[in-house]
């Protein structure tokens, strides 16, 4: 009885995973596997390796890659600084760092555009300054930009997190036997933060990943991702079957670099799974 | 056993629940689907006012998103508007109701003329009610471009305004420019000249600012690029923000393209779409919505007593000899279509 009063808390979560998890998955397998006919076909999925997909998820990969390693460089330093501080300037520090997410994610795509713009505010300042102009709207750096900018968050948090777990008396006990602050960071920090860096690291691959909007806004239609792709194939060529198959590709890839991800930071608890 | 009758149990239940998400269909509505920033949407009220009718508007980008929205079947649309290739497509398919045009009474206020033009994709006249129409030109910054050149979509591929030229973010518009230029009609399905006009466009690309469709005119007001390839409508109403902006349509030829009304098979309300239609014909409420929206209306009425440079606005009314330089698109058939769009994707994706 007690037993079954439990499972029934888990209820409301299980309905929604089913409703909005499953089905919609399994409708995605169904599109991806058959052809506007119905009849089965691997042709969507194996449509991958034509060369403008391939160069989109390429592509893809290559921006993501590059956003999350930014984001890593970034956010490293700053968790350790941040971690250095007292306390109460710990908290106030992190409300900043969040508080651009309280603000809609399109609406900050947006709000780049226009400053990035050819006559937007940051071109005129560098005008006034003498500076040359900033020409990375519709280029794939200020997707890269963009992304960064988003994702930071949740990049910074989990590490933060992870380093804030640390104990004092665990640094200051290798101290007193003789390590040096190289050695600290390497055989301490560094390994008892892995867990914060993998979760960091696929909070931000995976969007970065399959985003479209930003590539959309931001690249002016000049930079072709898998998720533009994809979003093409449903909303501009009414093919639901090639744009189910390259998805499922696309979450094969998402589950592949998660599990890889996991399977390197194992031990710590932060993990995402 | 317990585990599998509660998953069971949630299963079911979350059927249920969606099938339950069904409300009950009131009749005093209307859905409406139209192109995004294409009526004043004071309208929408002052309808609901006068008739009690309540009207879920809803917007889309371009034709293909359209047809899409449509097809998913999610909402039954009662009144969709849309241009003529799109409707001629959803007529062989159809999907399109005739139109009781003796409930429209105010249709007597359109030119007929334009019926006439509707003519080529809605061949007796039973589908459709024409909105607005125009052509394809380039909007272009007076201070920043050579106004001898703009009478040739060549301009478009000069090294002079690299980075400061918007294409339109649609398939069959891009092509348009690209086929024009290269003296071919904008419905050609021959393999060999799509690809060469393909060519051009990815010749094109490096110096194109950005692909945009709705917000081009937005960004030539604020004079982020030199010139665009836009709507005749999006330039009339770019031309009233800022007065360094002109309008052109190159003598190569161009696309002419109506919008018309047509009352789709999904319609659960069609008298109430029809009492629509009425009330966009008023000669008032046309007035007002041609004052946001900005296109060549057919609606005599309001051409009659709108100022009379506006009525020979060039940007606005195409004049005859333009018009009979354009050509009306005309929809592909399905394997034309996935060349079209595939080709537009390797246009997208090229260096």
């Amino acid at each position: 009885m007690r037993n079954l009063k439990r499972q029934l808390l888990a209820g409301p979560y299980l309905l929604w995973m089913t409703g909005f998890i499953l089905l919609p998955v399994a409708v995605i397998l169904y599109y991806a596997f058959t052809t506007t006919s119905g009849s089965f076909t691997f042709l969507n999925v194996s449509s991958i390796t034509f060369s403008v997909h391939l160069k989109a998820l390429l592509l893809s990969l290559k921006l993501a890659l590059i956003c999350t390693i930014i984001c890593l460089i970034l956010s490293y330093p700053l968790a350790m600084i941040l971690n250095g501080m007292k306390t109460k300037s710990q908290g106030f520090v992190v409300f900043i760092f969040i508080l651009p997410m309280w603000m809609n994610f399109m609406l900050r795509i947006l709000a780049w555009k226009m400053l990035l713009s050819n006559n937007g505010v940051i071109n005129s300042l560098f005008g006034t300054l003498g500076l040359p102009k900033l020409d990375i709207l519709n280029t794939p750096a200020a997707v890269v930009f963009c992304m960064v900018y988003d994702f930071l968050p949740f990049m910074i948090l989990p590490i933060y997190n992870a380093m804030a777990r640390i104990q004092a008396d665990t640094i200051e006990a290798a101290r007193d036997l003789g390590a040096g602050t190289i050695t600290i960071f390497f055989k301490i920090i560094l390994p008892l933060t892995m867990s914060g860096v993998v979760s960091g690291i696929i909070m931000v691959f995976v969007p970065a990943l399959t985003s479209f909007a930003v590539s959309d806004l931001l690249g002016g239609g000049k930079v072709l991702l898998i998720g533009n792709v994809i979003e093409q194939a449903f909303m501009q060529e009414y093919n639901w079957n090639l744009g189910s198959g390259l998805s499922f590709v696309l979450m094969i890839f998402v589950i592949v670099s998660m599990a890889f991800m996991n399977s390197r930071g194992e031990e710590g608890s932060t993990g995402v799974w | 056993m317990k585990k599998t009758r509660l998953f069971l149990l949630v299963v079911v239940s979350v059927f249920g629940l969606l099938a339950g998400c069904g409300k009950k269909d009131d009749p005093n509505t209307l859905t409406v689907l139209n192109y995004g920033k294409y009526m004043e949407p004071k309208i929408l009220d002052m309808f609901e006012e006068e008739t009690g009718i309540k009207v879920e508007y809803e917007e889309y980008i371009t034709p293909e998103n359209m047809y899409t929205k449509y097809k998913a079947g999610a909402i039954d649309y009662d009144l969709i508007c849309t241009s003529d290739y799109m409707i001629e497509k959803l007529i062989q398919e159809g999907e399109v109701l005739e139109i009781n045009y003796d409930k429209i009474p105010l249709t007597e206020n359109l030119e007929q003329t334009y019926f006439e033009f509707s003519k080529s994709f809605d061949p007796e006249n039973k589908y459709t009610l024409p909105y607005f129409f125009g052509t394809v030109g380039i909007l272009y910054n007076k201070d920043m471009v050579d106004e001898t050149k703009v009478d040739s979509w060549d301009i478009l591929w000069d090294q002079e305004y690299s980075g400061q030229i918007i294409m339109a973010d649609s398939v069959r518009d891009s092509f348009m420019v690209a086929l024009k230029r290269l003296g071919y009609s904008l419905n050609t399905a021959e393999e060999d000249k799509l690809r060469e006009a393909q060519k051009l466009l990815i010749e094109q690309k490096p110096m194109v600012y950005s692909y945009l469709v709705d917000e081009a005119q937005d960004e030539m007001i604020a004079e982020n690029a030199a010139m665009a390839v836009v709507y005749s409508g999006e330039a009339g109403y770019a031309l009233e923000y800022n007065d360094k902006l002109a309008f052109s349509v190159p003598k190569d030829g161009s696309n002419m393209w109506i919008d018309s009304w047509f009352i789709p098979k999904s319609a659960k309300h069609t008298e109430n779409a029809e009492k629509f239609l009425n009330f966009l014909c008023r000669e008032d409420i046309a007035m007002l919505n041609f004052d946001y929206v900005y296109y060549a209306t057919p609606n005599t009425k309001v051409k009659a007593v709108l100022d009379p440079a506006l009525q020979e606005n060039p940007t606005i009314f195409p004049p005859k000899e333009i018009l009979d330089n354009c050509e009306v698109l005309k929809p592909l058939d399905d394997e034309t279509t996935m060349k079209y769009n595939l080709y537009w994707k390797e246009i997208k994706s090229a260096e």
